[in-house]
């Protein structure tokens, strides 16, 4: 019954220097999250009155911290983990090496754009936060290096296609093994959706910048920004989704119930990721009613594959906890492994993210979404997202992966249980202070504590010492998170044996039907993808066009 | 295993259904409430804002009897007037744009949020139903003290 699609026991392994380069591009990753944490803490804290910040070294604003924390956390930390990590369970699912060329490559260019974007951002002349809106003008590094960091992501997306080409021709007629399919998918419905913010960036943002445009038009950045920032949300996402759909339900002791049903469920999200981008701009001038209608009902068609994955992965641990003796409608749930840490983060990771998607259907909702437009609701919301269904899956991916990567048994397992805990109490306190702030006006990214007007709202201060309480227990948790990545690193026992991916089985196996095979064809999907932006956005750019680019740049930050 | 398809085959249907029921009731919300966004109300150049009507006169002004136009030019870091004064049960106008960067436009405590962006023209209405003082803030990060950007309003 069960297929070796998924389940894979060759134990192939990378060529050591590949593997070692999608260490460092882990480590890397890792790294940037640790300064944006420490970001995060001066942040949380300042909604609850408390300064931090003035104590960090070159830290001249908030905001210039509030972009540290942004751009490193969202943009750096996600790209470069999920470049190291579908990297590996591609080649894995493949049983082949990468392309060695472009698997450095990606590493370099990552890096320096990063270092690029990271000396603007140090020396005060890129205080613009991670959506940079123009007229407000950043130095030209800045784009520069976020535009590597992306083109990052692409070389990654080429050498993963190269990798599959080399396999379909030794496997003519074969269905894609599944990690690498959806891994793969992930990839492709980004690549699509960064054509926005690279549009902007290189043809709008960086001459400007350089002088070599007078002007900039904020409308139409925001609209490419937006093109891309949405979508952006499930590149964050999938490679936990990946995760949680073929090795938590190893992790758990259960299995994946249809093949079949999680290739939809990835090819939904790159047709269905991008045409959405308006729900972002529900409060822009110059944008008709019309078209955010329009994204407004594809909004609600993107969550139904996060519905289906519920389903799924439910399933899978249910299965996982009634074979251990679990019983009962909910009571099964105590019978899951909650000795495993990995398993612990993510699920904990997945619970948020219930708390999450509903917080992103309100915001998605066009008519509730005048009530919290860039309220600290939605930092509210997506701490309970990116920060943390997919940071905390992150960390629970890492308590497997960085032994697999130095074949080194990962230290205080305790500690490492411990941190999820602690990270997942301290965002349900933190949202709950940012999001009932956001319902009584509480504006999000403002310095509140030296603003004139917050006294005038004592209710925001319940909200704010909330932000702050919580904000400092998250700190906590990944504080534990790397004592635990550090110490296994550094001073993890060496292994003889090193356990592999841990790779679930499906009950239900690919099909060889017409139908089954196309699936597995990605021009259709990138077809169809093209046909439904093109619809989405396409009325109102022949509508809006040429660019009016009237706005000077300014930097008064 | 038949058990398992039949019950996915149950969520998956729920879940259509459920999406259905909130995109109605958001239909409901839009045409049959008239709740509404903000939308094209006109482009500006920033740099002859000052020079252009209505913003070479911002301030209040009632257009009919209970109908109040307010224009106001909201730039780094200030919102001009930055405080304005309306009867209960007054239907306000708000006419806003930027002279420099993006800005916001929340009117705290009521159902006002929108944003200011360099070009365009911004457009909301609102009924102030009952006495009392609102905060306008901008919720945009505007740049160094944008966290003191703000105005009153003043319901009497």
């Amino acid at each position: 019954m069960s297929t070796p699609v998924v389940f894979d026991p060759s134990g192939f392994e990378l060529p050591p220097a590949q593997k070692r380069s999608i260490r460092w591009m882990i480590y890397f990753g890792f790294i940037i999250l640790g300064v944006g944490f420490l970001n995060g803490l001066g942040q949380a804290l300042n909604y609850a009155d408390i300064d931090i910040l003035k104590y960090f070294p070159g830290m001249s604003t908030y905001y210039q911290g509030l972009t540290v924390h942004g751009v490193f956390n969202a943009l750096v930390m996600t790209f470069a983990f999920t470049n190291g990590f579908l990297s590996l369970t591609t080649a894995r699912s493949l049983n082949r090496p990468l392309n060695p060329f472009l698997t450095h490559l990606s590493l370099w260019v990552i890096v320096i754009g990063s270092v690029m974007a990271a000396g603007a951002i140090a020396t005060g002349q890129a205080s613009v936060l991670y959506t940079f809106y123009p007229p407000l003008q950043a130095h030209w590094t800045f784009y520069l290096g976020a535009a590597l960091v992306v083109i990052s992501t692409w070389i990654v997306c080429a050498n993963l296609l190269v990798t599959l080409k080399g396999w379909r021709r030794e496997n003519p007629g074969e269905r894609i093994p599944l990690m690498a399919f959806i891994s793969i998918c992930t990839y492709v419905m980004w690549v699509m959706a960064s054509v926005g913010i690279a549009t902007e960036v290189v043809g709008f943002l960086l001459p400007w910048s350089l002088g070599w445009i007078e002007g900039a038009d904020p409308l139409l950045s925001r609209t490419l920004f937006w093109f891309t920032a949405h979508p952006i949300v499930y590149f964050w996402l999938l490679p936990a989704y990946v995760s949680w759909y073929v090795m938590v339900p190893k992790q758990a002791g259960g299995k994946l119930f249809s093949d079949t049903l999680t290739r939809a469920v990835f090819l939904m999200f790159i047709v269905l990721s991008i045409p959405v981008g308006f729900h972002h701009q529900y409060l822009d001038p110059g944008i008709s009613g019309g078209y955010k209608a329009l994204h407004t009902v594809l909004t609600f068609g993107v969550f139904f594959p996060s519905l289906v994955t519920a389903f799924s992965v439910m399933w899978a641990l249910e299965m996982g906890a009634r074979k251990r003796g679990g019983k009962g409608l909910v009571r099964w749930l105590f019978k899951l492994d909650w000795k495993n840490p990995s398993l612990v983060a993510q699920i904990l990771a997945m619970i948020a993210f219930m708390l999450g998607g509903i917080t992103g259907l309100i915001n998605a909702s066009n008519t509730l979404n005048r009530v919290v437009h860039n309220t600290a609701f939605v930092p509210g919301h997506f701490h309970l997202t990116v920060g943390t269904a997919v940071t905390l899956s992150f960390m629970g991916i890492a308590y497997w992966l960085i032994p697999y990567l130095t074949g080194r048994k990962l230290v205080a397992p305790g500690i490492a249980r411990l941190q999820s805990w602690l990270y997942f109490i301290g965002v349900l306190v933190m949202a709950r202070g940012l999001i009932s702030g956001g319902m009584e006006g509480m504006p999000r990214r403002t310095m509140l504590m030296d603003s004139p007007y917050k006294e005038m709202i004592p209710s925001w201060d319940l909200a704010g010492l909330l932000t702050g309480i919580g904000g400092a227990i998250m700190f906590l948790g990944a504080v534990g998170f790397y004592g635990v990545l550090v110490g296994t690193a550094l001073f993890g026992k060496k292994e003889v044996t090193v356990p592999d991916l841990p790779f679930t089985e499906t009950i239900s196996a690919p099909t060889k039907t017409v139908w089954g095979i196309r699936m597995d064809q990605f021009r259709y999907w990138v077809t169809v993808t093209i046909i439904l932006v093109l619809i989405a956005y396409g009325p109102f750019l022949v509508q809006y066009l040429p660019p009016k680019l009237t706005s000077p740049g300014l930097q008064i930050f | 295993m038949n058990n398992v398809e039949k019950m996915e085959k149950a969520w998956l249907t729920l879940s259509g259904i459920m999406l259905l029921v909130f995109l109605i009731a958001l239909l409901y919300a839009s045409v049959g409430l008239g709740i509404t966004l903000p939308g094209p109300a006109g482009e500006i150049v920033p740099a002859e804002v000052r020079t252009t009507p209505p913003f070479d006169n911002p301030g209040v002004r009632e257009i009919a009897p209970g109908r109040y136009e307010a224009v106001v030019i909201s730039q780094a870091w200030v919102f001009q007037p930055s405080e304005m004064r309306f009867p209960v049960g007054a239907e306000v106008t708000f006419r806003t744009t930027s002279v420099d960067v993006v800005h916001g436009f929340e009117i705290e405590g009521t159902t006002v949020n929108a944003m200011v962006l360099p070009g365009q023209i911004t457009e909301v209405t609102y009924t102030f139903a009952e006495p009392g003082e609102h905060l306008l803030i901008c919720h945009e990060y505007c740049g160094r003290l944008h966290h003191t950007m703000f105005g009153r309003i003043i319901v009497e």
